[in-house]
């Protein structure tokens, strides 16, 4: 199965209360890489997410291994899909390690304090990826922000799932904590998970994705590498504004520098 | 995980505290009225000793009230801290959702149609449909993700509309004794309830339980909200239906035997929370254990009030419930404070 990709699409598209929000969208991506989808606000970053999880029905065709994601049911999707939704809203205080817990729900852990070997140590690979192993045991609501933006990764984490799927992770998070939710998620990538992160920061996705996907009204506007699909020409079309390139250390920066 | 141990351990003593407590509480309604019998006498009727007398009073007077204290209690317990685990919110509760108001509206409508006396079921029937139906349509009109505010508002309007449908049909009602028949009923009471009530409500509590307590996992998943809830593999518009369904049987049941009995629900999960932790899931079994201490408290207090009439048990819990209400409200000030900005 490695020869095919692990996740297509074709011709989704998602109407939302007589507006079509999706329009034909079609990608093929493959394991092993770390995916960043960006675009406007309102471009459709958001749906084109949940509709590939199966989260917000859509009219076209998802194959995830070559299983068609309509014939799966619900438990064996959650199985393959890590979603990480914007704002991680934990509704009550609980602690930290039952939250990553629920990580593996679909694979039939529904009690956190009866997990299997196997569970546990998923657990615990998720809790250390993501540096919270220390506050395990603390109520997720006394955390601050980059605390529970972690405990929400590690909780993504121990599906351990195939494909991740994370909704704006960095958002509101200082600079430090943006760039270790990243390179999280890049090691993620390199450990054989196809990862999609959706981000307004596109200096972060030229620096750590493989592949960019832009996103304009609806529509997949450009993908590739992020030379490729964050050229000036896309970047000027897309988002209005011109952008400072350089190098540093043999990565890319890119910059929002000024509208156009 | 080492860590865990005392809190699970805290979590069981609590739970056979609350067992205890229950049993000892069953023992005081039962010995509890006109004739007071010490928990051994009460004991030994119950298991065909001491005189007739005592065991007529026992276990043909007082016992089918105890189980409906008992199990009423429960359910009510059960049904709040299924509702505030499916809407992750602390004041979610069936009495401020209208569901016993819409349920004895239907009991109501039943008893002036006549219909109460020839066919049993209709009584519970028509308390279910009308719990289901309000809660459905709370549901409907506030929407997924509601906040407080709306939920509680919506609440409000169900629980007038099916308050002013339950006061038009006892306008209507033929005589002056047949409006005040319903109008004590409505205020809530366990008195002089017999099996037949008990072989009446009981099935429909244990279906319920069993309803509610079969979805307790998926409580759990939806503390990461519905989205997450839906990613893990919960089918949350399936949930929600069982859950509404769960509280309908419950409540509607209880209610058709007993009047409108509010606040239990809404009580009964906060109490266990400092103990049992915040977990849905968990709460479940202490709060509908809660509930049950509650009511039966309640029952026994109305019968030692010393007063001319004998005091409603529904009125009491709603006197005990609204303040607490009240105090709640003052505790989620903000979360209702951001609600309007």
């Amino acid at each position: 199965m490695s020869d095919q990709a692990l996740l297509t699409a074709s011709n989704l598209s998602v109407t939302l209360s007589g507006r079509p929000v999706l329009h034909d969208v079609s990608l093929s991506l493959n394991r092993q890489h770390l995916v960043a989808l960006v675009g406007p606000n309102g471009a459709g970053k958001t749906t084109l997410l949940r509709a590939l999880a199966g989260l917000q029905p859509s009219s076209g065709t998802i194959h995830v291994a070559g299983d068609a994601l309509a014939s799966l049911p619900l438990r064996e999707r959650a199985k393959r899909f890590g979603y990480l939704p914007q704002g991680h809203v934990v509704h009550w205080p609980l602690d930290v390690k039952d939250v990553v817990a629920l990580g593996r729900y679909p694979h039939g852990a529904t009690d956190p304090a009866r997990l299997t070997s196997s569970d546990k140590a998923a657990v615990a690979r998720a809790m250390q990826a993501t540096d919270i192993v220390a506050f395990a045991d603390r109520r997720v609501t006394e955390l601050s922000g980059g605390e529970r933006s972690r405990v929400a990764l590690a909780r993504v984490l121990a599906v351990e799932a195939p494909i991740v799927l994370a909704d704006e992770p960095t958002a509101s998070l200082d600079p430090r904590y943006q760039i270790d939710v990243m390179k999280n998620l890049r090691d993620v990538a390199d450990s054989g998970v196809l990862v999609i992160v959706v981000t307004h920061d596109l200096g972060l996705a030229a620096r750590f994705a493989d592949t960019v996907l832009v996103m304009s009204n609806g529509r997949l506007a450009a993908q590739g590498s992020p030379q490729q699909a964050l050229s000036d020409d896309i970047v000027a079309n897309v988002f209005r504004i011109s952008a400072y390139r350089a190098e540093h250390r043999n990565e890319t920066i890119i910059l929002p520098w000024a509208g156009v | 995980m080492v860590t865990a141990a005392p809190a699970a351990r805290r979590r069981t003593i609590a739970t056979i505290a609350l067992v205890g407590l229950v049993t000892l509480l069953a023992l005081g309604s039962l010995g509890t009225g006109p004739v007071k019998l010490s928990p051994l006498t009460v004991l030994d009727a119950l298991f065909s000793g001491g005189s007739d007398v005592q065991q007529i009073i026992v276990r043909e007077i007082r016992l089918p009230r105890a189980i409906l204290a008992l199990a009423i209690g429960a359910i009510l317990g059960l049904s709040g801290a299924a509702l505030q685990g499916l809407l992750r919110n602390p004041l979610a509760s069936p009495s401020l959702f209208g569901a016993p108001q819409s349920a004895a509206f239907g009991a109501v409508l039943m008893i002036s149609l006549g219909w109460a006396d020839v066919r049993s079921w209709a009584l519970p029937v028509a308390g279910i449909t009308m719990a289901f139906l309000s809660v459905f349509v709370l549901l409907g009109i506030a929407g997924r993700n509601a906040g407080l505010l709306l939920l509680i508002l919506a609440g409000l309007a169900i629980s007038s509309l099916a308050g002013a449908a339950t006061a038009l049909v006892m306008n209507l009602s033929p005589n002056p004794f047949a409006a005040l028949e319903i109008a004590f009923w409505l205020l809530g009471s366990l008195e002089d309830r017999s099996f037949r009530h008990v072989t009446l409500a009981l099935p429909f509590i244990v279906a319920g339980a069993i309803l509610l307590m079969s979805q307790r996992s998926a409580f759990r998943a939806l503390s990461l909200g519905e989205e997450t809830a839906q990613s893990l593999g919960v089918n949350v518009s399936r949930l929600r239906l069982l859950v509404i369904l769960g509280v309908a049987l419950g409540v509607g049941g209880a209610v058709a035997v007993t009047g409108t009995i509010g606040f239990i629900g809404l009580i009964a999960p906060h109490l266990m929370r400092p103990i049992i932790g915040h977990d849905p899931a968990r709460l479940l079994i202490p709060s509908a254990l809660t509930g049950s201490a509650l009511l039966l408290a309640a029952d026994i207090a109305v019968r030692l009030i010393p007063s001319t009439t004998d005091i409603k048990v529904g009125v009491l819990t709603s006197i005990i419930g609204v303040p607490f209400f009240l105090y709640l409200i003052m505790r989620e000030r903000r979360a209702l404070g951001g609600g309007v900005a």
